[in-house]
């Protein structure tokens, strides 16, 4: 059958890999906020800015990579904004989230319009090439989906590895941990909460405008308006539907991105008989689902959302 | 660092922080503005001037200012009760279909009845939208913040399906737009020749209703004790699953009348730029207002006139129209910080 | 001479009006172990957190060891060898015993967590000082006494030489005390110093070498435990005699509620009933006794309506309870609820005092008609418990979160109390009132008592349930002892049933 074998083959693979990269940056920076107590709905909007000034940094004359770190930044920066209000200030991490996202957008998009007033198509940039890695990336299907990808794909792995080994392994991960389970017991061995959550939630927004950037760096090779489409907010979903955990949330991830790069491919066999909208809707109506499957036995922070006062129990 | 309550805030100390958050709004985006190359004073005063400078410029903000209206009370009143209705946008767009079906010849009816029908069916349309999510919500404790994102994009997907099947226009050259809605199903204009509609005019008696459910009604009580604090309100013996229920139903059908009007009064058709983002900026609109439904009239009218006057400014001055949703992005969080100062104290040690 | 371990000198500490710290200064010696002495609300959290740099004092100093410590900052108090034990624990409950005390322990961008020199260690302190836990374990895991060892574990890990120990017992059995008050022992052996936070005056005699008396935020007196006596202690606490209320004798009527072989939901957290049988009387107080945790929760969700039976029987006023039972059905079959948290659960912080009054009641024809809401007789109803209950707030239109808790407590009665209820659930009513509100709230019951009310009266405090409860039941584990009438047990009685040891036990 036509549409199962589209899953035995490598651009099959590859595709899906390519999709889950982003996602995978950005779900990892959701998770490092959340599991620190602080939801993120600033992601949307981070993405954004992240994928705007990688890619112009590069526009200009800067090299790729200076172009990652300057997504990074952008996106710390406006991890602090969100982080001071939510933090410290203790504002509601629901509206303030909307607002950066709100703000994050239209800074990128007025900036955009400013640097470039007269353009009509989105100038192009030379993005990250595949580098496969030797040997490896001529294992057949698998080797070729994992191993001959662009640098920001191998980056996304080795991300996921890092926030594993920080989170599980090191003294700062049990501290950023124990802030998202009960800050008084954190505050009590003499660690600033604040400090915690704000770290943490610039962390994780530098990720998330990383994950951003690779849209306009590796997967693309321009920017345009509403390039993010709701990506960041089934990041949201898939912290959820991986329990907030780095192993789970990417295992999420790549299933999500094998059913976006499946419905593309599945339109192009049903041939127009079916409405393309419907396969667009999928990857939307499956992270509703996901959420609905997980959501009651989900154990979640146990602090994530309150907002913690020094002194207060 | 830490907040300490205020006592009850007086009239002047509830006024002043608010009038500070737009303080801090003009200067933060007069940096912007510099950095565009501009005089600052020159761009707010093209942009006041854009906004209200004339007949047209006020009756084009009074025309914008109508679905802010209903999409601002919609969020008003959900994030009362703390549902966090961010999906405005999507029971806009459903408001919208429902008027393009019923009034594009579906029902002959003469305007005196069509019209009434029309809007009750948009606002079981925009209740039903937002039931879903509250249902997700109260029965598998799924978040509504990111279910009604999503539905968002899922709904503008089934409009844009719509529209290049069912709902197509046969006259429409292969854009994806529907067919006119029938003279009946029009809305008229409340000036002759002007494109101001009566759509403002059910905006503002909308507002006065939510007022008096807010205000007056037991409903509106149940929703503040609800949002305040749901286990007390349970423990008191407050229904709080049928009144979030109610809420979304309440929420949802406002943002409806939203896009009924926006079809019904001002284009006639669908389109995929029914809205240009009004579910999102209703939650600017609900913040600035502080939830209230009157204030939320004022703050719809004030973001619309940002909006037009920043449209009319960027095609004179070289600052880009986008300037707009700078503003008021960053007076949405400005305005957070103030409601906070108002009613804390920040003490520094 | 060695300088004092610590030294408070003129600690100050305003919150908006309220002088919680008043000039406090003491010294503690080497080895010494303290009891700071006081009602709640008097102010020894406060001055305790202020110590332990949670709060910053407006004046005065605190000496560790001869220095000055820096204000506002755990982490100096932890160095200089400070160590709390909260009444609340701090503790994570999703990590392990071993998390929990290492947490903060370690360089903070070292590349790796040291779990076996971590764990090496736990188990040496756990060994020498008998705090027997296992590192690996989930805190969720563990009981409260346990958690309390780790508490304990926690400051020793980090070398401190001063603990303090905030009401300590306020969560364990007797016998828990008991083995806290060795381990205590072993403690100052080793040259700590303890001072120990708690309003219980046998402890206080048990424990301390030296009593503290705090009162309304001031130092009232310092005596040498030895040679002081337990009357004189309670004098300096409550500032004047303590007058047991006068209860008339019962006079009991016909049963109001009664619950058969009932057994509750499991649910997260709370201990669930186990086949529990009670009966509530006209005319009668009926105490519940117990260490919180063990079932009380349950049994007061019962009567709120937040909670169903599982299996038995269960009827109110003579009609059983059904499927539908909720916070409304109680209200309506005549149960008035005063709950354990009134800040959480009682009133809605941030609505006014007239929303508050008619929280239970909006929706009857007095305060509504055909939904809509009549504010003149709220506000009247909100302005009649003002002026009944002597409750002090600015106006009805104030926010209720800027009450005291005694004023809150006041306007929860009033409002509960104001249909002239058959049946009262009374849940830890006293809890962190001053004695003036204690005496009022005693009062209001003991009024409804009279009216033929059937109470039931829930507390930790077990000298509140002697002095007014008909009869007395102990709950343990979820499951209710067989009631006593009133004096039939001995406190060392009920203790032995509050630890969970079946049978009337007379043997220890």
């Amino acid at each position: 059958m036509e549409a199962l074998d589209i899953l035995f083959t490598a651009s099959f693979w590859v595709a899906a890999i390519r999709i889950a990269s982003p996602l995978i940056f950005a779900t990892m920076g959701e998770l490092i906020c959340e599991r620190a107590g602080v939801l993120n709905l600033g992601i949307e909007g981070i993405m954004t800015a992240g994928a705007f000034a990688g890619w112009f940094t590069v526009y200009a004359g800067g090299d790729l990579w200076t172009g990652v770190a300057v997504a990074a930044l952008a996106g710390a920066m406006f991890g602090l904004l969100h982080a001071t209000l939510t933090v410290p200030l203790g504002l509601s991490q629901h509206v303030v989230g909307i607002g950066v996202t709100l703000l994050a957008t239209s800074l990128t998009y007025f900036t955009y319009r400013l640097v470039l007033p007269e353009v009509t198509s989105p100038p192009k940039i030379e993005p990250f090439q595949p580098l496969p890695i030797p040997g490896l990336s001529k294992i057949p299907v698998v080797g070729e989906a994992l191993f001959a990808q662009t640098p920001l794909t191998y980056l996304a792995f080795v991300t996921v590895a890092l926030v594993v080994w920080v989170l599980y392994r090191t003294p700062l991960g049990l501290a950023v941990r124990a802030a998202g389970e009960n800050p008084s017991a954190v505050e009590a061995q003499g660690i600033s909460v604040n400090a915690i959550r704000i770290g943490a939630v610039m962390a994780g927004s530098a990720l998330m405008a990383i994950g951003g950037a690779f849209l306009t760096m590796s997967a693309f090779n321009s920017f345009f308006f509403g390039m993010i489409n709701g990506r960041g907010w089934i990041c949201i979903a898939l912290v959820v539907f991986g329990s907030w955990r780095p192993g789970k949330a990417l295992l999420g991830a790549i299933l999500f991105a094998a059913f976006d790069a499946y419905q593309v491919r599945l339109q192009q066999i049903t041939g127009g008989v079916v409405p393309y909208q419907l396969f667009l809707m999928m990857p939307y109506a499956l992270s509703i689902l996901a959420l609905i499957l997980v959501a009651r036995r989900a154990t979640y922070p146990k602090a994530l959302m309150i907002p913690y006062q020094k002194g207060e129990r | 660092m830490r907040l300490e309550p205020k006592p009850a805030p007086t009239l002047a100390v509830t006024l002043i922080y608010p009038l500070g958050a737009v303080v801090a709004t003009l200067v933060i985006t007069s940096l912007l503005v510099l950095v565009a190359g501009a005089s600052p004073f020159s761009v707010f005063y093209l942009v006041a001037k854009g906004a209200a400078g004339s007949q047209f410029a006020l009756l084009e903000t009074l025309t914008r200012s109508t679905p802010l209206i209903f999409t601002g009370l919609a969020v008003a009143v959900a994030f009362r009760a703390k549902l966090w209705n961010i999906g405005a946008e999507a029971q806009l767009y459903v408001g919208g279909i429902v008027t393009v079906v019923l009034g594009t010849g579906a029902l002959p009816l003469p305007s005196i009845l069509l019209i009434p029908i029309i809007i009750v069916a948009a606002i079981a349309g925009g209740a039903l939208m937002l039931l879903g999510p509250a249902v997700l919500k109260i029965r598998f404790g799924v978040d509504e913040v990111v279910t009604t994102l999503l539905l968002n994009f899922i709904v503008l997907l089934f409009v844009s399906m719509l529209l290049e099947g069912p709902l197509k226009d046969p006259m429409g050259l292969g854009w994806p737009q529907s067919s006119r809605v029938i003279a009946e199903a029009q809305l008229p204009r409340v000036i002759q020749g002007k494109r101001l509609h009566y759509g403002f005019v059910i905006a503002l008696v909308s507002a006065l209703i939510v007022w008096v459910i807010m205000k007056k009604t037991t409903l509106g009580y149940e929703m503040r004790a609800v949002g305040h604090n749901p286990q007390a309100a349970a423990f008191a013996g407050i229904p709080v699953s049928r009144v979030l229920m109610k809420t979304a139903l309440l929420s949802g059908g406002l943002a409806a009348l939203a896009g009924f009007s926006e079809v019904a009064g001002l284009k006639g058709n669908l389109t995929l730029d029914l809205s240009p983002g009004y579910g999102y900026s209703g939650i600017v609109v609900a913040m600035l207002a502080m939830l209230n439904p009157v204030g939320v009239v004022a703050s719809a009218i004030f973001v619309a006139g940002i909006f037009v006057g920043a449209d009319s400014m960027s095609r004179v001055a070289q600052v880009p129209s986008y300037i707009a949703d700078v503003m008021v992005a960053t007076a949405l969080l400005t305005m957070v910080v103030a409601i906070l100062m108002t009613r804390f104290r920040i003490r520094w040690k | 001479m060695s300088p004092p371990v610590l030294r408070l000198n003129g600690v100050t500490k305003r919150f908006g009006p309220l002088l919680a710290n008043d000039a406090i200064a003491f010294d503690l010696q080497r080895g010494e172990v303290i009891a700071l002495l006081g009602e709640n609300g008097a102010g020894k959290t406060t001055l305790m957190n202020i110590l332990f740099g949670h709060y910053v004092a407006d004046e005065g100093t605190v000496e560790a060891f001869g220095k000055a410590l820096s204000p506002g900052d755990p982490r100096a108090a932890i160095e200089a060898g400070i160590g709390m034990v909260h009444q609340h624990f701090t503790l994570a409950d999703n990590m392990t015993v071993l998390e929990n005390i290492a947490l903060g322990t370690q360089g903070f961008w070292s590349l790796r967590f040291d779990r076996a020199g971590a764990r090496e260690r736990i188990v040496k302190l756990a060994r020498t000082f008998g705090l027997a836990v296992d590192p690996d374990a989930l805190v969720n895991a563990l009981s409260v006494g346990e958690r309390q060892r780790v508490e304990i574990l926690k400051a020793l890990y980090r070398d401190a030489r001063v603990l303090i120990l905030d009401e300590p017992t306020a969560v364990l059995t007797p016998a828990e005390a008991e083995a806290l008050f060795q381990t205590l022992k072993l403690l100052v052996g080793e040259g700590l110093s303890i001072i120990f936070i708690s309003h219980k005056l046998n402890e206080v005699m048990a424990v301390s070498d030296r009593v503290l008396v705090l009162r309304a935020g001031k130092l009232v007196g310092e005596r040498a435990t030895a040679g002081s006596t337990r009357a004189e202690l309670a004098a300096l606490m409550v500032g004047q005699e303590v007058e047991a209320p006068p209860v008339p004798p019962v006079v009991s009527g016909p049963a109001l509620l009664v619950i058969q072989n009932v057994s509750t939901p499991r649910r997260a957290n709370t201990t669930p009933l186990d086949n529990a049988t009670l009966t509530l009387h006209s005319g009668e107080i009926t105490g519940l006794a117990g260490v919180s945790g063990n079932g009380q929760a349950a049994l007061a969700g019962l009567l709120s309506g937040t909670e169903v039976p599982l299996s038995g029987s269960y009827t109110v006023q003579g009609k059983p309870v059904g499927k539908d039972w909720a916070p409304a059905a109680a209200l309506a079959a005549g149960i008035a609820r005063i709950p354990e948290d009134r800040h959480a659960v009682g009133t809605i912080g941030d609505m006014s005092v007239t929303e508050n009054v008619i929280a239970e009641r909006y929706a009857t024809p007095r305060f509504s008609r055909a939904g809509f809401l009549g504010w003149a007789a709220a506000r009247k109803f909100a302005e009649e418990i003002i002026a009944d209950y002597d409750v002090k707030c600015p106006s009805p239109e104030a926010r209720i979160r800027l009450l005291s808790g005694g004023n809150m407590q006041k306007l929860i009665l009033g409002r509960a109390l104001d249909p002239e209820p058959v049946i009262i659930l009374a849940n830890q009513p006293t809890r962190g009132l001053d004695v003036g509100a204690v005496g009022y709230v005693h009062g209001k019951l003991l009024e409804a008592r009279a009216r033929g009310a059937a109470i039931l009266l829930i507390s930790e405090d077990l000298e509140e349930i002697l002095a007014l409860a008909d009869r007395v039941l102990v709950i343990s584990k979820g499951t209710l002892s067989v009631p006593s009438a009133r004096g039939e047990r001995t406190v060392r009685e009920l203790g032995e049933l509050m630890a969970g040891h079946a049978g009337e036990g007379r043997a220890a």
